[in-house]
């Protein structure tokens, strides 16, 4: 790569500042939740069940409990009541799924946790979990994936899209196109593992726990343990990646919580690798269908596109991923379906771009087709069918940027020196392949608070209980403060990942940035306005209206109500209700980020290898607060969608749902070696409309439409169209 | 991982003494070598191996660390780090096979803490084998039965595979070895002997539970690599699911002795597709005394996969590794060798 690491900013951008807390994490000095030292702390470890659905008959804990150093070994035979039911997020509640914990000798899933064991070590705690005898009774053919017999589809009558008459305006379609997608289960597996610290003073319980919501842990566990919320505190400084996984309440925080109420003293549980596979949620595989008609000079005149997504029996849960692909282009009849297939598997939960990337896999794949089938540029294609309303609702973008994209984009990769034809394109021994994807990701937000302290001395202090992921979250908390109270940057000092502060949105959706920054907005504005200080004064009139006020600091709260949420709502972020909206779900408009994604790959003529060689993205996002941080997380987007395309896949034991490689060697993800030239292009755009930070996010999109580039260099390469990832050799020999 | 006891002996015998003295008291003595430890620990973690004791050899570095390239023969020392191997400018010009089929192995951290004697004892990837949950698995625990047969099995082997396991040997190192005619020298309680490397490894057949032939408590100390006319024609050839830090789906060792375009002498072992280190023999035979062409290379290529057996999700193995071996040996056949 040449020129500079990172772009240096352009129109609507902020300074491409470092990150706040990187010395801290390069020198090891930043303390994760698992990091914290507790005095007096006993370890857990659990033990998960082996078999797929069935009832446990008992424990023979003789070998565990001889393990010197075990205290104690919850089952669902000692823990009793002490964790009541509640509903899951999906039902309006907290937890990511709705299995009560240790509740009960049923046993739903593979990988279920069943017993906990406590010991004064680590070691010692795992040892004795290895050493449990669980006597179970299998239920004889648990449905185990998506296509299983046993498997129980719904189809989900809200998430149904229609416009026009599709039947219709498909038979007549002059070219159509009619094809079945799948994309397999995948699992986020952050480098930071499931850990878990409950520490309880008196009927005060503290958690250390690695979130992306730390009020859902706060409010969820409240009702789980029937402890008053204003009792428990969760604290998540920094967390070592989550992607989604960490999002909600799992099963093990509210047995680490008991066990540490039930010995009194500190439990510290980190979850392995392994268990990391159904301690939390992850991608469900689906299976997808996508029917479309078009001129002959490629606008579209019918689109169907029809998902089933793997779920729990315990929970109904979807990603309804055709709610959006069927509003990205011009076309007067739509359909759009979505089902649920549920099985004998744990709760599928939310992984980067959770609808956007299985369906926008299909879809754009399916335009390629078309392309493909037309003899036309696919560019082209989309350029002919590019829309400022959607389609559906007639409704408008709030700003849309696609094309600009694509032709920034499709500049720098040089598309113009395509060969059109499948595999005309050759080095050697290796077929090149070039592929082309829109991407896109719903800009959304929810309601946040934060408080802006300006102290006497000139420093500000910017508080919000929204999440270091890694994704630059201090940074940009910091950079706006400092741009809107005209406070130099290293003068502003950030608190976040902390129940006692401010709420923030949950740190998902990609929705962190919009709606924090709009929070703190306010606040510096309220800040600005008490002491009479216009936007543009300078930092010493700042410094002296402070003095001037006589006191010791102003200090501001800013609450920022959502596009679409009522004002009825604002309290919900209170009580761990903060949830993202926007994209297609408001009334009066619809809000997406855009963006063009490009690939070249080589394939082995005969050992049929594919190795991505070059990839260029293109993005469009609004205002983009901080281009260093932003431009790392869509080449990190880029680089998770190869993987998503080539190497991710869970594997599934068709006897009893088991996962056989649960395990970093085992679940490939793409290695430095598999990453050569990668570009992300920031794509200036203003957006006013979409919030008050003119931000849309950039979190997610850059994995979106990754998948498919590559599915369609792979046919460019090839002639072969390939309809199910991952796309490895053997389906290329 | 369960608790066990562990000692550091400072020379050879002193180690071979202590497991003698053990394996005296109790033939079947749950006591385990420890080199580089990353598949040994490893399977102790995940409790697949339970050694109530455990000897390491780290201090056997300074013996049998050592990395002689000759003009005669490669000695190699057990206790070498595969790191070091790969990056010896020695090894790379006349040995090119056995510094690539290092290079490529595992990851930087794991070649830096890997010995050579452990590499060739690695144990295989079978996903049911890793996990004692699942009860059955011959190799684990013999006459459990093979929970690979019914399960996913795409990494499974084609080659020398039995009803009772269908395991792959995982292993790069061993298929340059077994190419180059290696010897290995061993020493153990009984004394020192030397052994063919290719009569290491044993067929799982009924017995897949006994994967080397090597004595009770006997050690590896050296590989012997004679200089033959084909060796510095040799290459690697690794096919994998991603550019580096994974096991190969098929591969390919091979060295070729080349009169022009005639083949005077080739060697090939397979890794990847068989559950040892598996020699192609009748392929070596049907290149021997004619000219390497594509079609020729795909004849050989189909002689070494005749025997092959697929199983649910590994068929593909068998063409990719027609194809892994036929692009080795053309490959192999258009090296520039310096005189
Ligand atoms: C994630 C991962 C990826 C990997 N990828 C690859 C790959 O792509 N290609 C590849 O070839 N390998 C790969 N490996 C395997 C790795 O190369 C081996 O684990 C390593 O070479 C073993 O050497 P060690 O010294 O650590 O052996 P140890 O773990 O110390 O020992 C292994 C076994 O050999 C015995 N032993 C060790 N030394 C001797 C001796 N001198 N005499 C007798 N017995 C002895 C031990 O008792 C033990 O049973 C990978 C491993 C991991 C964990
Ligand atoms: S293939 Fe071999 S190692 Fe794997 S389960 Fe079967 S017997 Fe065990």
């Amino acid at each position: 790569m040449t020129g500079p690491l990172f772009p240096q900013g352009g129109p609507n951008m902020g300074q491409p500042a470092p990150r706040y807390e990187g010395r801290a994490k390069v020198t090891g000095e930043a303390r994760y939740p698992s990091d914290v030292r507790l005095p007096r702390t006993a370890h857990a470890c659990l033990h998960l069940s082996r078999i797929g659905r069935g009832t446990i008959r008992g424990f023979d804990l003789t070998a565990a409990r001889a393990v010197h150093g075990v205290i104690d070994i919850l089952t669902h035979e000692t823990v009793g009541d002490a964790i009541r039911q509640t509903p899951a997020i999906y039902q309006g509640g907290y937890t990511s799924d709705s299995l009560l914990p240790l509740g009960s000798a049923e046993i739903a899933h593979w990988g279920q946790p069943i017993a906990m064991v406590v010991a004064e070590t680590y070691e010692a705690a795992r040892e004795a979990a290895q050493r449990i005898v669980v006597t179970t009774a299998p239920h004889p053919s648990p449905a185990v994936d998506i296509n299983a017999p046993g498997a129980e589809t719904r189809a989900l009558e809200p998430m149904m899209v229609q416009a026009g008459d599709f039947d219709a305006a498909y038979a007549a379609g002059p070219i159509r196109i009619d094809a079945r997608y799948t994309t397999p289960a995948q699992h986020q597996n952050p480098m930071e593992l499931f850990a878990t610290q409950c520490v309880w003073e008196g009927d005060r319980l503290t958690v250390h726990e690695p979130s992306q919501y730390v009020n859902s842990v706060k409010f969820g566990l409240a009702e789980q343990l029937g402890v008053p919320a204003d009792n428990i505190r969760v604290i998540s400084t920094h967390v070592g990646g989550a992607f989604g996984a960490k999002g909600f309440l799992t099963q093990r925080t509210a047995l680490v919580a008991i066990a540490a109420r039930r010995l009194g003293r500190p439990v510290k549980l980190v979850a392995t690798r392994e268990q990391g596979f159904t301690v939390s949620g992850y991608r469900a595989e689906t299976r997808q269908h996508v029917q479309l008609a078009a001129t002959r000079d490629g606008r579209l005149t019918a689109l169907r596109h029809e998902g089933w997504e793997l779920t729990s029996r315990a929970d109904t849960v979807a990603m309804g991923g055709a709610s959006m692909t069927t509003r990205l282009y011009a076309c007067p009849n739509i359909l759009g379906r979505v089902n649920t297939v549920a099985a004998d598997r744990s709760t599928p939960g939310f992984m980067r771009a959770p609808g956007e990337v299985p369906y926008g896999f299909a879809l754009e794949t399916a335009l390629d087709e078309l392309a493909d089938r037309l003899g036309m540029d696919p560019v082209e294609l989309r350029r002919v069918n590019d829309t400022q309303t959607e389609p559906v609702g007639g409704l408008p973008y709030t700003s849309r940027s696609l094309m600009r994209c694509f032709d920034v984009a499709a500049a720098t990769f040089g598309w113009s020196g395509r060969s059109p034809r499948p595999g005309s394109m050759r080095e050697g021994d290796w077929l090149i392949g070039w592929g082309c994807a829109s991407a896109y990701y719903p800009a959304q937000a929810g309601n946040s608070a934060a408080r802006v302290r300006l102290t006497a001395d000139g420093t500000a202090h910017v508080a919000s209980a929204g999440h270091e992921l890694g994704q630059g979250m201090t940074t940009m908390m910091a950079q706006v403060a400092a741009e809107e109270l005209g406070v130099p940057l290293e003068r502003v000092t950030v608190s976040l990942g902390d129940s006692d502060l401010p709420p923030a949105v949950v740190n998902g959706g990609s929705a962190g940035t919009a709606s924090v920054a709009s929070a703190i907005m306010i606040a510096c504005d309220a800040i600005r306005a008490r002491l009479g200080v216009p936007r543009d004064a300078p930092y010493a009139a700042l410094r002296a209206a402070v003095a001037a006020s006589g006191l010791a600091f102003v200090e501001e709260l800013g609450e920022a109500r959502a596009h679409g949420r009522s004002p009825e709502s604002l309290p919900d972020m209170y009580r761990g209700r903060a949830l993202p909206l926007g994209g297609v779900e408001l009334p009066d408009r619809v809000q997406f980020a855009m963006g063009a994604q490009f690939v070249e790959l080589r394939i082995h003529r005969w050992t049929r290898e594919i190795r991505v060689r070059r990839a260029v993205g293109a993005f469009a996002a609004g205002r983009i607060i901080n281009p260093r941080t932003s431009h790392s997380q869509l080449l990190g987007g880029m680089i998770w969608g190869i993987g998503s395309a080539l190497h991710e896949h869970t594997d599934i034991d068709q006897r009893n749902a088991a996962y056989t490689n649960a395990n970093l060697a085992d679940y490939l993800v793409p290695v430095h070696a598999d990453i050569s030239e990668i570009q992300a292009i920031l794509v200036s755009e203003e957006d006013r409309l979409v919030n008050q930070a003119g931000v849309k996010g950039v979190g997610e999109i850059g994995v979106v439409g990754v998948a498919a580039a590559i599915s369609n260099a792979v046919f460019h390469a090839t002639g072969r169209r390939l309809r199910d990832l991952p796309i490895k050799l053997e389906h290329l020999l | 991982m369960r608790s066990f006891q562990y000692s550091r002996p400072s020379s050879l015998t002193a180690a071979a003494g202590e497991m003698g003295g053990l394996l005296a008291q109790d033939p079947d003595a749950p006591a385990a070598y420890l080199a580089g430890g990353t598949t040994l620990l490893d399977l102790m973690k995940l409790d697949v191996a339970r050694p109530e004791r455990v000897i390491d050899l780290s201090a056997l570095r300074g013996e049998l660390g050592h990395v002689h390239p000759g003009a005669t023969e490669l000695r190699l020392g057990a206790f070498a780090r595969m790191a070091e191997v790969a990056a010896h400018p020695g090894v790379i010009a006349d040995y090119p096979v056995i510094a690539q089929s290092l290079a490529l192995a595992a990851s930087a951290q794991l070649r830096n803490m890997a010995s050579l004697g452990g590499n060739v004892l690695q144990r295989t990837r079978c996903s049911y084998f890793r996990d004692p949950s699942w009860a059955a698995c011959n190799k684990r625990t013999p006459g459990s039965g093979c929970a690979a047969l019914g399960g996913v099995n795409r990494a499974h082997a084609v080659l020398g595979t039995s009803e009772h396991c269908i395991a792959t040997y995982p292993g790069d190192f061993a298929q340059a070895l077994l190419a180059l005619d290696a010897t290995l020298v061993l020493a153990g309680p009984q004394g020192s002997r030397t052994l063919p490397f290719g009569s290491l490894h044993q067929l799982p057949a009924a017995t897949p539970h006994r994967e080397t032939t090597l004595l009770p408590g006997e050690l590896i100390t050296e590989f012997v690599i004679p200089a033959r006319a084909w060796t510095r024609r040799s290459l690697y050839l690794k096919v994998r699911d991603r550019e580096s830090y994974e096991f190969a789906v098929a591969s390919a060792a091979v060295a070729l002795d080349l009169d022009g375009d005639v083949v005077r002498e080739a060697r090939i072992a397979l890794g990847g597709v068989a559950t040892i280190p598996w020699r192609a023999h009748g392929a070596e035979d049907a290149l021997r005394g004619l000219t390497l062409t594509e079609t020729l290379a795909w004849t050989a290529a189909e002689n070494a996969f005749a025997a092959a057996r697929p199983q649910t999700h590994n068929a593909f193995k068998i063409d990719l590794g027609q194809a892994a071996l036929m692009r080795a040996l053309l490959q192999a056949a258009s090296l520039e060798i310096r005189p």
